[in-house]
């Protein structure tokens, strides 16, 4: 054919399919600008894909491209609008995979909104046919993107100041069991586990409102078992009320109920979406409710290490998007997560500044600018007997949460909750004395359960219980011991 | 009953070696070290009185010691706590509160009731009995 398609100039002068490499998506010399986003990809090509054109389709697919060269392309400075594929080397000892270095202008998401970033880089092109798998491992925000986001409600040491509570892990408990409970019999489990001694207790992720304990009527008892436990013990108490509904008035009826019953806490599942939690953190805002976030659902796309979004790329749209507190994993409990990827995450929620950490899996700088600092959740499957293992891991701004280390104590709920909040205490006390309690911690507790019946009890039932299994998600590079 | 605001209010009373050793941490952070006192002990009281100002600066623990001795002689049946005030960024907040003195009896806590007319909603109201008196006279046996 003699005729141009769309001009006389590059790709636009044929009609038709072109590699996406010269499309203008792999720019190996591209210096990305600080407004630039970069993401880090994983990428498994197809077998025979080159690994830059896989790369470069990359970009392609969570910017501008489609699949045939378009005339369209040349009504708008397109070069803006391209991601840009910019480095790919090879995954360490996996010869299948490469990491995609990609660049997206600031002008390409709407401010303050994670359902267009998300939109954007996790779109469409998880379902590229030339890709095996893929998976957004990393992400940095520039501080003018995050600039349009107001992030948490209040952010950690405002949730201090509003609880009267320094210098130590806030202690949580899930209500068990998760399903089944009346209402009256739920504010029962809520009363004993503050009274003896929890900072907070919390719905599970899926107990909204079901013919067994509508919402109302539970909202209405915990807050009387929240305010009964005021008066037992003169400290500020709460309960997580889950406001997870099928639809934002739903949501929204919940939460003003919450508040004007006196709660100081709700919370929601990350099942509700991007939008619906944007708009309850605001309505959060504007109410100076605490907001907490039950990551209902991640595993399904976190876990596996060749496909999906990495969590540590959730915990940052999460600190954008602007929530309180966040499960972010236990590293010794029931629940997947590698010790170190965990600490990571930790990272990501609390720093003011993360640097690269490849034995956290931190690939990417992130200035985090003035966006406050997100409260992490450690729940599931722990026990007073780790206290010195979770205060050496995640220091002192996290709510660590014993469901059934509460609940199933032999000499019941109250002595769970006292035992746990006695462990913490002398575990706290001795560290802040120069101890080293990852090798004294047993010897601590075991003192500490001299003047404590309800932790002798705790560490008598579950002195043997550990969770040891094989993280599926782990770091690429591992920890060098240095001598 | 025993209020348990402060970190280590389910431990046995601290002693002064252990009260000692925990501004040393306090200090070694880099942190301000204040003494409060009050007889509102109410979880909703944030601003128990200054005994002076906090102490920025410090280098040795035995200054901080002083005054909360010099506080506990002049106010031996009220609530003493010491604070670590953490000035840099992101925190400019308290990063250490614990109960360092409380009196002999703590009377506890009055939850109070108030049914709406719409029969459902609790309206509560927390009082420390205490205050029912006068500040300055209460917990005198």
């Amino acid at each position: 054919m003699s005729k141009s398609y769309a001009g006389s100039k590059g790709r636009y002068a044929k009609a038709g399919v072109q590699e996406y490499r010269d499309m203008g998506y792999w720019q190996p010399d591209y210096k990305p600008k600080d407004t630039d986003t970069l993401a880090l990809f994983r990428i498994t090509p197809q077998p025979g894909i080159d690994p830059v054109e896989a790369a470069a389709a990359v970009a392609g697919e969570s910017s501008t491209a489609t699949w045939t060269v378009v005339w369209t392309d040349r009504l708008t400075t397109l070069e803006r609008y391209q991601a840009k594929a910019y480095k790919v080397e090879p995954v360490p000892g996996n010869p299948e995979q490469y990491f995609a270095y990609i660049a997206y202008d600031l002008a390409l998401f709407e401010e303050g909104s994670i359902a267009n970033m998300t939109s954007s880089i996790i779109g469409n092109v998880f379902g590229f046919k030339a890709l095996k798998a893929l998976r957004l491992e990393d992400l940095r925000v520039p501080a003018a993107y995050l600039k349009s986001f107001l992030g948490a409600p209040h952010g950690i040491p405002v949730e201090r100041d509003m609880l009267g509570k320094y210098g130590r892990p806030l202690l949580g408990a899930t209500v068990k069991p998760k399903l089944g409970l009346s209402g009256r019999n739920y504010g029962r489990v809520v009363y004993e586990g503050l009274a003896g001694g929890l900072d907070f207790t919390k719905d599970d992720e899926n107990i909204n409102s079901q013919a067994f304990m509508r919402w109302r009527d539970r909202f209405l008892f915990a807050q009387e078992a929240v305010m009964k436990a005021e008066e037992m013990t003169g400290e500020r108490k709460g309960h997580y009320m889950n406001v997870t509904a099928a639809d934002m008035e739903a949501v929204y009826e919940r939460a003003e109920f919450a508040r004007e019953i006196g709660s100081i806490i709700i919370m929601a599942d990350l099942t509700m979406g991007y939008t619906a939690l944007q708009s309850l953190s605001k309505w959060c805002h504007k109410n100076g409710m605490i907001l907490h976030l039950h990551r209902a659902g991640h595993a399904t796309f976190t876990r596996q290490k060749n496909h999906g979004v990495s969590f540590r790329v959730i915990a940052k749209w999460m600190r954008m998007l602007g929530v309180d507190h966040i499960h972010a994993g236990t590293a010794v409990g029931k629940l997947e997560g590698d010790p170190n990827l965990v600490q990571g995450y930790y990272d990501i929620l609390r720093q003011q500044h993360n640097y690269p950490n490849p034995v956290r899996g931190i690939f990417l700088e992130q200035d985090w600018g003035y966006l406050p600092a997100v409260m992490p959740v450690a729940s599931g499957g722990i026990h007073a007997g780790q206290m010195h293992q979770l205060l050496t891991l995640f220091g002192d701004d996290v709510v660590l949460q014993f469901g059934g280390g509460t609940i199933g104590h032999p000499m019941g709920i109250q002595a769970g909750a006292t035992a746990n909040r006695v462990a913490l205490e002398a575990m706290v006390k001795a560290r802040n004395e120069g101890r080293d309690i990852m090798s004294e911690g047993p010897e601590i507790l075991k003192k500490a359960a001299a003047y404590s019946p309800a932790l002798a009890a705790a560490l008598e039932t579950w002195k043997d219980v550990a969770f040891d299994f094989t993280s599926t998600d782990t770091p690429d590079a591992l920890p060098t011991p240095t001598a | 009953m025993r209020i348990t605001q402060g970190t280590f209010s389910y431990l046995p009373d601290l002693t002064n070696e252990e009260i000692r050793l925990q501004i040393e941490y306090i200090i070694k952070n880099g942190w301000a070290v204040s003494v409060e006192y009050t007889d509102d002990p109410s979880p909703y009281n944030t601003y128990w009185n200054m005994w002076g100002l906090p102490m920025f600066d410090l280098t040795d623990p035995a200054a901080a010691m002083f005054e909360f001795h010099k506080c506990r002689e002049a106010f031996p049946n009220h609530y003493l706590r010491i604070n670590g005030f953490d000035p840099s960024p992101m925190w400019q907040a308290q990063r250490v509160s614990f109960i360092v003195h409380r009196p002999p009896e703590e009377p506890g806590f009055r939850l109070h009731r108030a049914v709406y007319s719409d029969g459902r909603r609790i309206h509560y109201t927390l009082e420390p009995y205490v205050t029912q008196r006068p500040s300055g006279d209460r917990y005198q046996q």
